[in-house]
């Protein structure tokens, strides 16, 4: 078909009319993966989040404040530190996510990614797999942090995956929560704001920084009963960096790995529906 | 092979079936869009055959925006139907989006990515191969003079740039029926006749274009007929041609190349109408006049007349004096109590 090619030479002349195929909701999302990751190479300090910022938490809780903080941990607060900062650290990915998407459905990125023939879970999917390689990114950046500073993974290797496992399933559940921030709010500075406010300190207000069998009897039932310490809690066991939770403590610390899997599967079931329900309100009006 | 040209006998898709001939690409009957207790689009019917341009008219809140969202399956309409290649879009929206490009009110193209870039996410979301890809992006950025700009960052591309980017990246898939949402809003007029240039050619080949604009010139200079938006209501509707007719105050121009022969053709010209106005300084008088007729007779008058003439034509309102007369307001102006366009 010559005729075809001497046509598309001159400006003036025909437009293919190229053949649309059917993909897959994995093709579609892996796609929009791959732009959001290129994003990061051409900017890459939106990784200071998983990068700067952790290992400026490290510096300041290991040597400033560490001193201060008396575990009960063998090899000592560095070690016991880590996977706190490790828990924030992941719990952030929510915050990563909400920007990304508030930053899309402002721009009209995301109008016109749904005038496409595709899925529209693919954006929501494509910016949850970005997400996670993005926090993967700061898991081993703590984790070489760690080495540097002390930390060891002192459990089984299998326990060590585990504990591996459970951040990523986090992240994962915190994704949720992202989508519902970034399509209900109308800035990315709302989304700091909103998430500055609450992800800040619920952290803070567990076992994250400091052991909650030293605070204050409200405090301790609080922080014991949030989320993230079961995970911190559980992480450390597996990592072998800290003993069973102490008599006394709350039930999810007695068992923090089925706690944290209880939560992770809780707030998946909560902020699931509520956030595509958030997600459809907003882009299909 | 697998592509076909526009022109064709037998084009079509793979995955759409083709509307049958002569049936209009775009339809919409009765379109009604709430938002709570506002009433966007208040029963808007429109049909736009195959290789034709429909320009929607109107000003700011007018519903032209809501209208594209509902027509491109962006949002679903209170009630009525839309039809695009023959789908409906709210049963078929997946059929509809094979069927359709869009171009939105902002430039939706991703700045961190490089005009290449872009142009590969929406192809590859379209599901083509990489081949087709480089030789739709190659043509596309070539068609649109940004082969130079191609492997930069969006970020660093003028307002134009940006739009001719947007406009090539709905192009990917080559859709038969093309939306644009005010597609020259915020360009410098130079851009904006580039991209007129643009949407001539793309129209050439054969696709169906639905464009809203508010710049009366825009529509008078591209589209075959025209629908009057305002206030969630198509008010008058009609090739360029009629509405200006519709709005009368047409008026014969003539120029006569000797000053001396003024007073001659005044007399001539009163043949036709009792006012004609005289202006010495431009050599030219003016008269109004029902329409072309009024335009030949003149001629046969001043051909067998000893009178030179330097022009003789037909002076027709302009678009925004349309406007005016039908809406009582101008088109540039958003109505006092206009809804909030929703913006993309």
């Amino acid at each position: 078909m010559s005729s075809d090619i001497d046509t598309r030479a001159t400006t003036t002349g025909h437009l293919e009319r190229p053949v649309i195929h059917q993909t897959s909701l994995l093709r579609q999302s892996l796609a929009i993966t791959r732009r959001n990751l290129i994003h990061i190479k051409r900017m890459p300090e939106m990784l200071m989040d998983v990068t700067i910022q952790p290992v400026m938490f490290v510096a300041l809780f290991a040597y400033v404040f560490g001193g201060s903080i008396a575990v009960s941990a063998a090899a000592g607060y560095r070690e016991w530190l880590l996977a706190g900062i490790m828990a924030q650290t992941i719990a952030f990915a929510s915050f990563v996510v909400a920007v990304g998407l508030t930053a899309d459905i402002d721009k009209g990125i995301v109008d016109r990614m749904r005038s496409l023939p595709i899925r529209t879970s693919s954006i929501l999917v494509g910016r949850s797999l970005s997400s996670l390689i993005h926090s993967s990114i700061g898991i081993v950046v703590m984790s070489l942090t760690g080495l540097v500073i002390g930390w060891r993974l002192r459990g089984s290797f299998i326990d060590a995956l585990g504990g591996y496992a459970l951040l990523l399933l986090w992240g994962f559940a915190m994704i949720w929560l992202g989508i519902l921030v970034g399509s209900a709010m109308r800035s990315v500075e709302a989304v700091q704001g909103v998430m500055f406010t609450t992800i800040f300190p619920l952290t803070f207000l567990s076992n994250a920084f400091a052991p909650s069998e030293n605070m204050s009897p409200v405090l301790r039932t609080l922080a014991e009963w949030n989320p993230i310490s079961s995970l911190v809690q559980a992480v450390r066991e597996l990592w072998g960096n800290t003993g069973p939770a102490p008599d006394g403590s709350a039930l999810p610390l007695q068992h923090p790995v089925v706690a944290t899997l209880l939560w992770i599967a809780l707030l998946t079931a909560v902020f699931a529906p509520l956030s595509i329900r958030t997600f459809r309100r907003r882009t299909e009006k | 092979m697998e592509k076909r040209a526009v022109g064709d006998p037998g084009y079509g898709r793979a995955m759409t079936a083709t509307p049958a001939a002569g049936a209009p690409a775009i339809e919409a009957v009765d379109l009604v869009k709430h938002f709570g207790e506002t009433v966007a689009v208040d029963g808007v019917s429109f049909s736009v055959p195959t290789g034709t341009v429909l320009g929607m008219l109107g000003p700011n809140g007018a519903g032209k925006t809501t209208t594209v969202r509902m027509m491109t399956t962006l949002t679903r309409p209170t009630s009525g139907t839309g039809r695009v290649a023959g789908h409906d879009v709210a049963r078929e929206p997946d059929a509809v989006r094979r069927a359709m490009g869009l171009t939105g009110q902002a430039a939706t193209v991703d700045e961190l990515l490089t005009g290449r870039e872009n142009l590969r996410l929406i192809g590859s979301l379209y599901g083509l191969d990489r081949a087709t890809i480089k030789r739709q992006s190659d043509d596309l950025l070539e068609r649109f003079s940004l082969t130079d700009a191609g492997d930069r960052v969006v970020k660093t591309y003028s307002g134009g740039m940006r739009r001719r980017l947007d406009l090539a990246v709905s192009l990917v898939a080559t859709p038969p029926v093309l939306f644009l949402d005010e597609p020259t809003t915020g360009l410098d007029p130079r851009s904006r006749v580039e991209l007129w240039e643009v949407l001539r050619e793309l129209v050439g080949d054969g696709t169906t274009l639905l464009l809203t604009t508010q710049y009366l010139e825009e529509a008078d200079q591209l589209a075959d007929r025209i629908v009057v938006v305002d206030r969630g209501r198509i008010i008058a509707e009609g090739t360029p041609l009629e509405l200006k007719d519709a709005s009368g105050k047409a008026a014969l121009v003539v120029t006569v190349s000797r000053p001396d022969d003024l007073d001659a053709a005044e007399g001539m010209l009163r043949g036709i109408s009792d006012e004609v106005h005289v202006d010495r300084a431009a050599r030219s008088l003016t008269a109004p006049a029902e329409g072309l007729r009024d335009v030949t007779r003149a001629a046969a008058l001043f051909e067998g007349s000893e009178i030179e003439l330097d022009d003789l034509g037909l002076q027709r309102p302009s678009l925004d004096d349309v406007f005016l007369h039908l809406t009582g307001h101008r088109a540039e102006e958003p109505t006092d109590d206009g809804l909030e366009e929703v913006s993309a």
